[in-house]
Formats: C-alpha cells, structure tokens, sequence
C-alpha cells in the first residue's frame, strides 16, 4: 500500500475555508489528550482554555488587546511571506519600535505636549520598526544573507538593547531600582474605549488596518507584484518588477507594522517600557500569519483564536494549576496541523494498494 | 592551571554543543532539507535528558533518552515535509516553537533540581602531557564524541557509498529518483540523525554545561549551529572551525564583561549574535559567484506515480 | 517467428493519470539487436511508456515480457538488474558531484569509486566517447553530458538502451557521432529502444517503428520502407500544413539595432555574452539557432531589458539607445518578449489567467484604475486573446497551470498549435513587425526565418540569408568551427 499525492489544477474554495478549521479541530483534539496525560480532567481544561476567556467583558476586551499585536504584526509578515521572503524577526523589529515611540514618551515626560504627542509616537514606533527591518533586507539584497538568520539574530540584539536601556539611561529614577521606565503621562497613553477595562484605540487601529492591507493585496498592482515574486520569481522580473526593491519594501512593510504594534502595546497595555514588554508576540504571529493563510481577514480570524489561547493559558494556569508553556505547545501544534491541511489544498492524496501499486 | 588554560577548555565546553548540532544539520541539508527547528530539537533534548536523568539517576540513560527525543520531534517534522510536502521553512519554525513549548511542559517539574556533571574522562600517560594533555586528553565524553562525529561525517560525506548517494539526493531529487533511490528514505534517516544530534547537543546543556534545568536554557544556540552550517559551506572540518570560533567568542565576551572592560554588559552579550550576521555577510561576500550549498536545498520533493 | 522472442514486449499497456489516458492498451515488441523508433507528437504518451518499462511508473493494466517471461518492474533498480538502461531527455545528472560519482550512482555494484574512474576511462575511450572521469558535470558542455549519460548506462551492460530525444540537444555533427555510437551497440547484439520526433533521422538510422498518437498505438512499421510525408501522416493523424514560405530580402526600417553588446555571465553556470551584433530590419524574421546553453537565455534577457546592458547604445530600439531601459519601457516603445519557458518565466502558474495577462501588460494596456486594478477590463481582454489564439481552457478563468502549451519558440507544443504559432509569427512580420526568433530547432528556424545565425559560447555568428544556409553550415557554426574569435 502506498500513498501517493496528485497536485491539484484548481483548488476549491470550500477546502481552502475548510482547512484551517480542521486544523483547529485536530489541535483540540491533540490539547485533550495533552491535558489528560497531565492529569487534568480534558473537557474542565479545555472549556477553562477557550470558553472561560469569552465568558464576560472582561475576558473579551483582554482577547482584542492581546488580538491587536499579534494581527497587526502578522498581516505585515504574511505580506512578506507571499514574497516568499522569510523575516522571523518581527519579535526585535516590535520592541525596536516600542523603544522608539516609548522614547519620545520618555523625554516629554513631566510637561504638557498637546495631541500631537501620540500621532508622532505612533509614526516614530512604526519608522523605527521599518529601519529595523532594513538591516535584514539589506543585508539579504546587498550580499545575499540569508534574511531568517540575520533577522532572527537582531531579535536577540533588540531584547538586550532594551534591557540595556531600561537598567541604564531610562531607568525610573523613582523606580527603587527596578528596570524599567518612568510610567507614561496620561497624554502619552492610548485613550480607552469604554471604562473598566484594557480595550484601547489600539483595537480599532488594528481592524482599520486590516481592511487597508485586503485592499492593498487584492486590488492594487504592488500587491500582484507580491505575490507574483513569491509564485515565480522569473515571471515578475520578466513582468519588469525589481526583486531587490521587493525584498526591502515588504521587509519594511511588516517592520512598520510590528513597530507600530510594538508602540501601540507599549503605550496602551503596558504604559511604560521594561523588559518583559513581549511575550512572544513576534514569533507567535508567525502562527497566526500562516493559520489565517497569508490573507488579512484570515490573520484577523487567526489572531483572536490564537489571544483567546493566550488568555485560557493564563486562567488555565492560576485555576488549573497547568504549565504556562502548555500554550505554547497548543500554539507549535497548531502550525503544525495547519501546515499539513495546506497541503491538502494543495495536493489530492490517493492510497494505492496491492502489489502492482 | 593557567588562567589561560582554563579559558580554552570553557571554550571547549561551550563549542561542544553547537559543532554537534551544527553537524547533524550539516547532514540534513546535504540531503536537500532545511530543518530551521534546530533549537526546538535541542531544547527538548536538554528537558528530556535532565529529566530521563533525574528519573532514573543515570547519565547514560538521561542521554539516550535526550537523543531519543530529538528524533522524535525531527520525525514530525519529516512527516509533514516529506509526507505531505510542507513548506520547509514553515514547519522548521512550528518544531522550534513547538519543541519551546514541549520542553516547558517536560522540564516543570525539574527546576531547580541540582545534579552532578557528567565527569570527565582521562587518556591515561597522554593526559599527562604537559598544558596540551589536559586540554586535549582529559575532557568529557561529548567532547571526544563530537570530534569522532566531526570524522565521522567528513568520511561519510566524501568516501562512502551512502554519503554519494545522500549528497546526490540533495544535488538534484529528481534525477536521484529516476536512479531509482529512495529519496524520502534517505532524507527521513538524515533528519532522524540531524533530530538525534541536537538532542544530544541538547543533553549536553543540561547534563554537562549547566547542569540543571532552566525553561529556554539553550538560548538561542540551535539558530548558531545553523549559521554555522551556512559559515561552514556544508563543510564537516569548516564546521569544527565556525563551532569553535563562536565558542571563543561567547567565553571571550564573557571574561572582557567580568574583567571590567568600560562597555555596558548587554553590548558584550550582543556580540555573538552581531558577529554572526557579520560573518553571513563576510562568507557571502567571498563566496560570490562560488558554490552556494546543495542545490534541491528546501525544495519539497513529490515523486510521480 | 518460433526461432527468437522478442527481446522486450509490451503488451495491452493501460496508464491513467486522472481522467487523461496516457496510454491504452499499447503493444511494442524490440527485437534483440534492434534500433527501435518509437514515434509521436509531444503528449501521444511516448515517455509514460518508458517510463513503465524503466520502472518508475507502474501501469494500471497490462504486462511486461523480458526474453519471454513475464516481469514485474518494480523499480530503476529493478530495470537495471534486466538489463534495461536509460538516457533522459532532460538530463538527469548531478551537476556539483563530478562524472566518475554520477557513473557510480547509476551502478549497483560494490566496485569502488577509483575502480570505476579507472573502467570508466577505457571503455568510454573504447567507444570513441572519451571523458575525464574527476570533472564535476557542471564544467561539461551539452554533449559532454550527453556522453556522460550514455556512458553511465553502457557501463551496466544493458541488453537495451532507450534514448529519449537524444539529437534534441546536439549540433548535427554530434548526432553522426552518436549515430556512429548507436551502430556499434547494434553490432554487439544491443537493442535501442530510441525515441523521437525527428522523422529523417528515424529513417536513417531504425529498422523498426512504432508509432504512437493520442496515447495509442496507430501503428507498427519499417520507417526506411515509408516517406518522412507518410510517417508524418501517422504521427499527426492528418497531412500537416506546409507553411506558406517566402523568403524575402526586407528593406524596411532598422527596428532593432545591436552593436558589441557585452555581458558578464549572470551566474555561476551561466554564459558571457561577448560582442554581440545584428540588426533587425521590419517585415523581416530573424532566427538565431544554437545548442541550448549557448547565451541564448542571456541573449534574451539583455535584449527584454530583464537584464540591462552595460552601456545605453549598445541595444537601440528605431533608433533611440534602450541598454539601460527596463523592460516595462522597451514594451512602451512597441517590444513583445515572449521568453522559453513560458510557466515561471511568462507566466506564473499558480496564478489565475487575468493575473497573468496583467502580468506583462500592466505596463502599457492601462489595466489600472485610480490606482486599483480594473477587473473587468482585465478579464475582457483575456476573453480576446483566448478567441485570437485558441487557447484551450475549461472553466472561464483557470488557473494557468492548468492550461497546455502555447509556448514560443514551439518547444513542448504540440505540432498542431506550432504551426499556428509559426504562421501567426510569419504574418506578424509581412504586416510590417520585425521579428526575432531563437530556436534550437534547426527545421523550424529554416522554415520561418529570413536570415539566421547561429549562437556558441555567448558569441554571434553574421547574419546570412536562410537561402544561402544548409544544414551543414549552420551544424558547423553550432559546434563552434569558423567562428570568429
């Protein structure tokens, strides 16, 4: 018996919805089993995983502010991975442009600004996470690094600049110590959206965003160039599109918006800058970029699927008394299974048996 | 012993991971595979080792199950890149988050949980010899082993029938199987012994280097070992070079920050990580027009009917 | 015919690929010491079929018979322990690792690797085929590989050699030297199963045929008892069309100017260009021939723009220095390209044919709106050309790899749809259009052009009227001899 894969000529667009939610389905499946070889009763953990965190307001607006970087910085690397150019290291181009936006936060700290503070903040977080993103891009175009191991080493160099930064020159000097800023002025921070909660101006950023790109990627010349680098290299130089040009645009494209998404968490979430400013949400877009099939509404989708797992895990961890890593395995298997349902749309599989086959 | 002495075996002991897992990436991607899950691999080594080893008290068995380990997690990502044609760099990524996360969950319970090195062990009369015999002639058993694999490798790759036979897989699939070999095969068992070698990369964090468990213990060192392959030009002998050179530069940076050179630590940490991308630059710069790795590197394999 | 079985027979050989049958119920039996045709268009299922016999494909019915006795070939392996061995179209070497590896890979024996450098030498010496055993393969020129190839086979001592196009890729006195190769073999008692679709040299040098259409056998022949005409017939299943041929001495315009273009090589196996020149005049077509690796991609993309030549004069366009315009301009001055491989180069398989049409036309056909791609114009105009050519499509806007054929010059299209595009080129250059066609087919070239030369190591030959030139000329200027240094 042998299993043997026929590509496809056209896929059908009722498997290319279907897909990503089997791979949900299998990953849940999988999250059950893991719970129950942990001891913990499946059916309690998974509900305490991704029921509890939709149950009140409260649990909601946590899932659209853990939503909104990880959507943000995903729609900017599945532009780049259309391309077929690989930048992991959306993770350092984020904090380099919370540090950024934070900085200006920094120094205007203790007088009165005006309203053009934000904006400006805004722009100099997503600048800065461009320029970041540069160096990769670059170095790739100018000599021919390779962009996952150059970008993924300057994360490295991100979180040490930060933690330099936040010990060192901003350090809160009314702080006892700690490592970490001075907390922002009021006008410095993004304005709520209703009381008793975290859910800022952040979120409707995010969706606005999100629209820009499906229009960007669907409907203007840049975005079928974009795609058409990532399809057949060849075909878009014969088209008369400068791959090297490519290469830097979206490597700044998803530098701006990991920046931008760096700023906003910095100056709506957390209102200061220290260390711990990420947990991970550069390397888990990854996931949500792939999960929502390198399409913006499907990042979207993705991104508050993959908050929700964040929230669960944290609940999951106080009342459960379950391994906060447990989300990252849920989060690594997840890609997993979404990986190999892309291949279903791409690929008809057929199990031959018998001896002649 | 000589300050200087000891400087050069702590080099020795912190390049000892990176040349293993550097090698058994080396074989994946002479057979066509790029496996960027690496630290994924490693990390669940070092979590399966220490706890294999706390378990049941014994060394031996904590490695065998770290190598154990890193096969099973390279095995699902053969799965989904050779079964179902997966985009390569895609699923190496889920296996480093996955394996983050999986040795998360495994090391839990083992924090903190203090436990005897692995000793070293002395080549009688030769580890006499004055200052070479200790650094060369009393080490721990990984560092001879890695040497052996260096050797190993280098014998496989260019005198052996197999290791013709994998480099042709890599050079060019589709001919390799109109010859009748068995592509998928033999690049399952290179990802099984590229799996095998970062798990026991990764035992040597927990069992030897550190020796306990701390979550992220490898911090980053997977990702060098697969610069290191690109620095090495899929080279075993260049690989003990960059291994080496990488390690230098880790212990080195750490004694500049402990014999107070006026640069604010986190800068000297930095270091590596910059010379890395410096080094991509400069490899890639001599290297123009040159040999530029296998040729089917990264490209899924579909056989027809 | 008691007295010798056929060496091989197949019999009642089905294969499906999905709801296209590449084969049905096809019969051919190759006598011992036989050099055997097997002849048909591209797609009528010739390399499905060798591709059983060799073991990588296996049929949905039918079997194979091997000295008499029926076999299972399960694999390359398995074919090679017969006695079976193969020479590919498109070559399947291993182009870092050097010829004595690519030999020993294709040997299942336990020699070792010096011993088969060391048997390597002399019997490729011994069948005038001589080659350096320590070469990587990227150092070899085309015939060089192809000699490779055969030597790798021959050094099995195979009772049955196929050859799959071997002459597509060699100058003409190249094929006399494997033609001289292919008589030796038959003289030690070897078959050669031997495929093609050139019908001269399948009646020079077979003394059986089968020939295949549409997947299934029309018939079995002695090709020196037929005319090219009547084999061409069977092939086509229909007499083909004679293109309308009037050579003329164009008077028109210079369109197209090249002088002493020069090009570094664009990668490590790429080719220079060195001192390029011609002239293109309007109403004229000018082939430029040439075995494939010569500087014809590179010739190609200078002139596109894909690549931009060193200095503005040296491509000029009706008179206006182009070398350093990008192809989008070139194309707003009047140029079309229509590049080899049309799938990744043309034109993006995955895409859907919309995309594709504004792949090349978003420069000049004002596909563009406020900024936004117009859909609607988009899709009329595929609509037009989809009538104007006769592409074959299924649903109304499939994705392009879906699609067959269409490609310029002709390789991999059917004969049918080549003739359409051969005419089509030839009308496009008397309504006024110069057109410039390169080719490695040296009989389609000699039917189109006007004027021909030919391309070796990135070096140019003068133009000289299609007239004046023979196959023998234009083979000697393909193998490198007087060409200007």
């Amino acid at each position: 018996m042998k299993l043997v894969m026929e590509r496809r000529t056209e896929t059908p667009i009722s498997l290319m919805l279907i897909s990503p939610l089997i791979a949900v389905a299998l990953t849940l499946i999988s999250a059950a089993i893991m719970f129950a070889l942990l001891g913990k009763d499946p059916v309690a953990a998974l509900s305490t995983y991704f029921l509890d965190p939709l149950s009140d307001s409260w649990g909601l607006q946590e899932v659209a502010v853990k939503a909104t970087p990880l959507v943000l910085i995903a729609v900017g690397l599945a532009v780049c991975y259309r391309a077929k150019v690989w930048n992991i290291g959306a993770e350092g181009q984020f904090l380099f442009g919370a540090m950024a936006g934070g900085y200006i936060a920094i120094i205007t700290h203790g007088s009165t600004q005006g309203p053009w503070l934000l904006p400006v903040m805004l722009l100099v977080g997503a600048m800065a996470g461009a320029c970041f993103a540069l160096i990769p891009a670059l170095l790739r175009t100018r000599f021919g690094a390779n962009e996952i191991l150059t970008s993924l080493m300057l994360v490295y160099v991100a979180e040490l600049l930060l933690d330099y930064l936040v010990r060192g020159p901003w350090r809160d000097p009314a702080g006892f110590n700690m490592p970490h800023s001075v907390v922002f002025e009021a006008e410095a921070t993004l304005p709520l959206l209703m009381a008793g909660g975290r859910l800022n101006i952040g979120t409707p950023i995010m969706i606005a965003i999100v629209f820009a790109f499906m229009l960007l990627m669907g409907r203007t010349l840049k975005g079928f160039e974009i795609r058409l680098v990532g399809e057949a290299p060849r075909a878009a130089r014969f088209a008369g599109f400068s791959e090297t040009r490519l290469i830097i645009t979206v490597f700044m494209i998803s530098g701006a918006l990991a920046g931008l998404a760096g700023v906003l968490e910095a100056a709506g979430t957390i209102k200061q800058l220290q260390p711990g400013i990420s947990p991970g949400y550069g390397f888990t877009a990854i996931i949500v970029a792939f999960l929502g099939r390198l399409n913006p509404i499907g990042c979207l989708f993705a991104g508050i699927f993959i908050a929700i797992t964040f929230i669960g895990g944290e609940n999951a961890q106080i009342m459960l008394r379950l391994p906060l890593d447990a989300t990252r395995v849920l989060q690594g298997l997840l890609l997993f299974f979404v990986l190999a349902c892309d291949s279903l749309l791409l690929y008809r599989f057929r199990l031959l048996r018998g001896a002649a086959a | 012993m000589t300050l200087f002495e000891a400087i050069i075996l702590t080099i020795i002991t912190a390049s000892t991971p990176l040349l293993i897992a550097a090698l058994g990436e080396l074989v994946v991607e002479r057979a066509g595979v790029l496996n960027l899950g690496v630290e994924g691999m490693m990390i669940i080594g070092a979590a399966a080792g220490i706890a294999a080893a706390i378990t049941t008290g014994s060394s031996t068995l904590g490695v065998l199950v770290a190598v154990l380990a890193g096969m099973a997690l390279s095995l699902v990502f053969a799965a989904l890149v050779l079964g179902l044609a997966a985009n390569q760099v895609a699923a190496g990524l889920a296996l480093a988050i996955l394996g983050l996360g999986l040795s998360g969950v495994i090391g839990a319970p083992f924090v903190g949980v203090q436990r005897a090195g692995i000793g070293k062990i002395e080549i009688p009369w030769l580890s006499d010899i004055p200052f070479l015999g200790p650094l060369l002639f009393r080490q721990d058993p990984f560092v001879y082993a890695s040497v052996a694999l260096v050797i190993g490798v280098w014998w496989f790759l260019t005198k052996s029938r197999a290791g013709l036979v994998l480099r042709a897989v890599g050079e060019n699939h589709a001919a390799a199987h109109a010859l009748g070999y068995p592509v998928r095969r033999i690049r399952l068992l290179a990802i099984l012994f590229g799996g095998g070698c970062a798990g026991l990369a990764g035992a040597y964090m927990s069992l030897v280097y550190t020796p306990f468990w701390t979550s992220g213990m490898t911090g980053g060192r997977g990702w060098i070992a697969l610069a290191i392959v690109v620095f090495a030009s899929w080279l075993p002998f260049r690989a003990m070079v960059g291994a080496y050179l990488f390690g230098a530069l880790t212990i080195l940076q750490l004694h500049a920050q402990s014999a107070g050179v006026p640069l604010p630590s986190q800068f000297l940490a930095a270091l590596p990580y910059l010379i890395t991308i410096l080094v991509l630059v400069l490899i890639m710069r001599a290297r123009r027009g040159g040999v530029a790795g296998p040729a089917s590197l990264g490209v899924p394999f579909v056989p027809d009917r | 015919m008691q007295a010798s079985p056929p060496l091989l027979a197949a019999e009642g050989i089905t294969k499906r690929f999905g709801a296209l049958v590449a084969n049905n119920a096809v019969d051919l039996k190759v006598a011992p010491g036989e050099i055997h045709a097997l002849l048909g268009e591209n797609g009528a299922g010739k390399s499905t079929l060798v591709k059983i016999i060799y073991g990588l494909l296996r049929p949905d019915a039918g079997r194979l018979v091997w000295r008499g006795a029926p076999v299972q070939v399960e694999s390359a392996r398995a074919a090679r322990a017969l006695g079976i061995g193969m020479v590919f179209q498109h070559f399947s070497l291993f182009e870092a690792l050097t010829v004595a590896e690519n030999v020993a890979l294709a040997l299942d024996g336990a020699e070792s690797l010096d011993e088969i450098a060391q048997r390597l030498s002399e019997t490729s010496r011994a069948y005038g085929l001589p080659l350096d055993p320590k070469r990587e393969i990227w150092r070899l020129s085309v015939g060089e590989r192809q000699r490779v190839e055969i030597m790798r086979c021959l050094m099995q001592d195979p009772s049955l050699l196929i050859l799959d196009e071997p002459t597509s890729v060699l100058t003409p006195q190249e094929a006399e030297g494997l033609f001289a190769t292919l008589a030796r073999l038959r003289a030690e008692g070897r078959s050669v199963l031997y495929i093609s679709h050139k019908l001269e040299e399948v009646r020079r040098i077979c003394e059986a045929a089968t020939i295949l259409r549409g997947g299934q056998v029309v018939a079995h022949c002695d090709p020196r008892a037929e005319t090219a005409a009547g084999l061409a017939r069977m092939m086509m299943g229909g007499d083909v069309v004679p293109i309308r041929h009037d050579h003329i001495e164009a008077q028109g315009p210079v369109r197209l100017a090249v002088s002493a273009l020069s090009l570094p090589a664009l990668h490590t196996h790429g080719i220079a260009l060195a001192n390029i020149n011609l002239e293109l005049r309007a109403g004229e077509v000018l082939g430029i021939a040439g075995v494939a690796g010569n500087g014809q991609d590179e010739l190609f993309a200078a002139l596109s723009g894909e690549e931009l030549a060193p200095h503005a004069g040296a491509i000029a366009m009706d008179g206006v220095a182009v070398g350093r315009a990008g192809i989008n301009e070139r194309r707003k001055r009047g140029a079309a390209f229509v590049p080899e491989e049309r799938l990744g180069h043309g034109a993006a398989p995955a895409m859907r044919l919309t995309e594709n049409a504004l792949l090349s036309g978003h420069a000049t056909n004002g596909f563009l709106r406020h900024g936004l791609v117009d859909r609607a114009k988009l899709t009329d105009f595929v609509g037009k050309v989809v009538r104007a050519f006769d592409v074959r499509k299924g649903p109304a806007d499939p994705e392009a790899r879906a699609l067959s054929g269409g490609n310029l010059p002709s390789w991999g299209v059917d004969a049918g749809a080549a003739a359409t595009i051969r005419q089509a080129l030839m009308d496009l250059a008397r309504a006024g259009s110069a057109v410039l066609v390169i080719s490695q087919d040296l009989d389609e070239l000699l039917e189109i052009s006007d004027r021909l030369c030919v391309m070796f190591m990135g070096r140019l030959s003068p133009a000289m009227p299609t007239a004046q030139a023979t196959r023998e000329s234009l083979g000697l200027l393909m193998g490198g001899a007087g060409m200007a240094a």
